[in-house]
């Protein structure tokens, strides 16, 4: 069970610095945060012309928050926003366990790994909350 | 030998995750024994009818299981049952004292002090107070030890604090304060005391007029009883200078179309239909703990915490916070390196250990100890050596599970 959670790529992603950074052009900066276990992100997003040229965090939190934020930026980097903001609502289903056949997620990529966080509620936030956050501050943008 | 109290908790002979349960969160709430989960399915099953109101038997008898109550309550406290208040919760009765207590005594100028160590809900509403009144809110910090600062006690307890609200045992720390030096030096500048028991009435005698509270509020559910019944000792003639607090049926003496005047101690704080069932089995808890004697409680609890400390103290990765002091019980924070606390508990999780893992609604506290979360095991007095071993047995695998090892 806990070998299906806290796996190799997961502990490499929630432990890697690469995409915790500032972004010097961000269009959007928003902040997550899960008031009940302290989880917080910041998420910057650097858009133009509708696609995310960049994407940036800085947070602390659990391997699960912290490794969903991680590929979840790895994942947006160069999507349309529409894409992006459709594969956020595609995460959250998964996690929810709503969508359940591995063909669907593969437009997930790597955050497709965290498909065995919807066997565990009380992790659930942990694992969407960058998704939840990135659905903010899409939304904010298109205002 | 002690009494193997299991027998009479049926719930900590079930499985989590296919162990037996370690159950170590016990300053979040307690399991309940089966003399209090009968008295309540005998209250609802046999008395069950609206108190105070019925002139018909039933109502007599509820009402008799609800006062009744209350006196155990008081006598347990050393206090009478007038002064006895019931809420839902330690929450709901600080909030009680906040709002009638300190909005109505409270102006621009005067001070409110708390401590860094709070639970948010003696923490919260001082804040909306100071912002209604004008007062304003400080705060004692720590001393490395982690007991309260000695300096900021002698500097901030002023002349312009109104009130003094402190906690008597940290829920992160597990530290017991002085509550009755403290509550000397409140008076002695003309401030009240409030006093957050919910972590020490479980756990240790408390004599609110040896203390000299001014009050001091508990939930049932960290001591054995039901959730959602809970309790506000003030002292009389500080209650009796209060408005009410919620208002409506049951707390009044004539209501008119633009007048009402209000019912004598208690009734005046307890608004609508309480919680009977739940002083049934608060009365139950009261009967169970008695049974057991505190000085078994705090033999055994004092052993467990020592014995945890140490074993926690042999392992180099982990980190531990108030541990150091003398004066503590029942509580044990810590940290595993590099592991945030929500994965140490899903960890725990999977070999039968129940901990708490986050920020314990101490918030500043956390930030103040320069940590984000602390995972923190909390015990009572049906605990065992055998649930501490399994603990520390369990720790031993974080590390290699988040491939760190």
């Amino acid at each position: 069970m806990l070998e299906n959670i806290y796996t190799e790529l997961i502990a490499e992603h929630s432990q890697s610095r690469d995409n915790r950074r500032h972004l010097e052009h961000a269009t959007i900066s928003e902040r997550g945060h899960n008031p009940s276990c302290g989880d917080e992100i910041t998420l910057e997003l650097e858009v133009s012309g509708g696609v995310i040229k960049d994407a940036a965090f800085n947070g602390t939190g659990c391997a699960i928050s912290q490794a969903s934020t991680d590929m979840m930026i790895e994942l947006m980097r160069g999507k349309t926003v529409d894409e992006a903001r459709r594969l956020a609502e595609l995460f959250i289903k998964m996690i929810q366990g709503e969508v359940t056949d591995d063909a669907d997620l593969d437009d997930l990529d790597e955050a497709a790994a965290l498909k065995n966080i919807s066997t565990m509620p009380a992790r659930v936030k942990c694992a969407t909350l960058a998704w939840h956050t990135l659905d903010t501050a899409i939304k904010i943008l298109s205002k | 030998m002690d009494k193997n109290f299991l027998n009479d908790f049926p719930i900590l002979r079930s499985r989590m995750n296919g162990h037996p349960i370690a159950y170590l969160d016990n300053s979040a709430t307690t399991q309940k024994p089966e003399s209090v989960v009968r008295s309540i399915c005998g209250y609802y099953g046999g008395c069950n009818a609206n108190p105070h109101r019925g002139v018909y038997e039933l109502s007599v008898k509820a009402t008799k299981i609800y006062e009744e109550a209350r006196r155990k309550v008081a006598d347990f406290l050393n206090a009478t049952p007038q002064e006895i208040i019931f809420t839902k919760n330690a929450t709901e009765s600080l909030n009680l004292v906040a709002y009638s207590y300190g909005l109505t005594n409270l102006r621009g100028g005067d001070e409110i002090l708390i401590t860094i160590a709070e639970h948010h809900s003696n923490l919260v509403p001082w804040q909306r107070v100071a912002k209604a009144t004008g007062a304003k809110l400080n705060y004692i910090y720590l001393a490395a030890d982690g007991n309260l600062s000695a300096d900021d006690i002698a500097n901030k307890l002023t002349q312009r604090t109104k009130i003094l609200a402190v906690t008597q045992i940290s829920n992160v720390l597990g530290l017991v304060n002085d509550i009755k030096a403290l509550a000397a030096r409140a008076h002695e500048v003309g401030a009240v005391i409030v006093v957050d028991g919910a972590q020490s009435v479980p756990h240790i005698p408390v004599d609110v007029r040896d203390l000299d509270a001014d009050f001091l509020a508990f939930s049932g559910h960290k001591m054995l009883s039901p959730m959602g019944i809970g309790v506000l000792y003030g002292k009389r003639e500080l209650l009796e200078a209060m408005p009410p607090f919620l208002s409506g049926g049951d707390m009044i003496e004539y209501v008119e179309e633009q007048a009402t005047t209000y019912a004598e101690l208690p009734q005046k704080f307890e608004a609508g239909t309480q919680n009977v069932g739940g002083a049934a089995g608060l009365s139950a808890a009261i009967d169970y703990l008695r049974g057991v004697g505190f000085d078994t409680i705090e033999r055994i609890e004092g052993d467990l915490t020592t014995f945890a400390v140490a074993e926690l103290k042999r392992l180099p990765y982990v980190e531990l916070y108030g541990c150091d002091a003398p004066n503590k019980i029942g509580i044990v924070s810590f940290n595993v390196r590099d592991v945030h606390p929500h994965d140490v508990a899903t960890i725990l999780d999977a070999e039968g250990v129940a901990i708490r893992a986050g920020h314990h609604c101490a918030q500043p506290l956390i930030k103040y100890l320069g940590q984000n979360a602390t995972c923190r095991a909390s015990f009572y007095f049906y605990n065992t050596r055998r649930d501490v071993e399994r603990l520390i047995e369990a720790i031993q695998k974080v590390r290699g599970i988040m491939h760190l090892a």
